[in-house]
């Protein structure tokens, strides 16, 4: 027990964040953190824009709200934190459910969910809001 | 034993949970999707009349319902996380339960003022 104990201290161990080199699924990994506190944070301004849209009058200032450049930008944002969310939240489902756990197949499907998510930003923000 | 407090001693109910509120929101994500792509709400008319449907209502309220139940798991596990002294955990913990409950009466209220 001692022994194990003295042996995991000198494992070598960096922590520098300037000099650790995230692999694909990590970085799909903390993107989904991210994306995730982000809705979050904004869940005030979406559910604001979702009743002012359904008010008497409000669906016209909400069509405004898209028509403005920061207002397209900000939407943006958000169309594409949801669907990067969703596209590495059902990957992380099927690891849960172990289907492609293994590290190709992880790897694979952490840039699958890159370029889905983009795309269909692409597609979805490019439809509403242009 | 020592015991340290962390505001949540049910971890696989809350794991399965966040799973399973995950796994509605996808759903309610494709509905809205198809509900949107057939209706193309070009008017505020044929925008409120997909809310005003007493089925995307009830399904919409599930959704924002599940919303809240998933984003208090996973900002909860943010403070387990990040922010080490019990105090401030616990207190970020109870200002988010009750940020979340708010949001969950105003979005009834925006359902049911239609
Ligand atoms: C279709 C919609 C969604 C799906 C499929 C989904 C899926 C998931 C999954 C599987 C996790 C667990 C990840 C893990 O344990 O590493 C998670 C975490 C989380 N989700 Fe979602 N989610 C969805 C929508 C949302 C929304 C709308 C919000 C914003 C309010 C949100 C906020 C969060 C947060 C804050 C976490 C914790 C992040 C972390 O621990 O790294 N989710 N989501």
């Amino acid at each position: 027990m001692t022994e194990l104990a003295i042996k995991k201290k000198q494992r070598p161990k960096n922590l520098d964040l300037k000099t650790i080199r995230l692999p694909l699924p990590g970085k799909v990994s903390i993107l989904h953190r991210l994306s995730g506190v982000g809705l979050f944070l904004c869940l005030p301004l979406i559910l604001a824009l979702f009743q002012w849209s359904l008010s008497d009058g409000g669906f016209e200032c909400v069509q405004a709200v898209v028509a403005n450049p920061i207002g397209k930008l900000v939407l943006l944002g958000l169309i594409w934190a949801y669907l990067h969310h969703f596209c590495a939240g059902i990957r992380f489902l099927l690891l849960d459910w172990h289907i492609g756990i293994d590290l190709p197949s992880a790897r694979k499907s952490a840039g699958l969910v890159l370029i889905v998510s983009l795309t269909l930003t692409a597609v979805i923000g490019g439809t509403l809001l242009w | 034993m020592k015991r340290n407090v962390v505001g949540a001693h049910y971890g696989l109910t809350t794991w399965i949970a966040q799973r399973a509120t995950a796994v509605l929101m996808a759903i309610y994500t494709i509905i809205f999707l198809v509900a949107v792509l057939v209706v193309q709400p070009g008017t505020a008319d044929a925008w409120r009349a997909i809310f005003a449907n007493g089925f995307m209502k009830f399904v919409t309220f599930l959704f924002f319902l599940s919303l809240f139940y998933h984003a208090w798991i996973g900002i909860r596990d943010l403070w387990m996380d990040y922010v080490k002294p019990t105090s401030i955990r616990l207190s970020l913990h109870v200002l988010t339960i009750a940020v979340l409950i708010g949001y969950a009466g105003w979005a009834s209220k925006i359902l049911w003022s239609l």
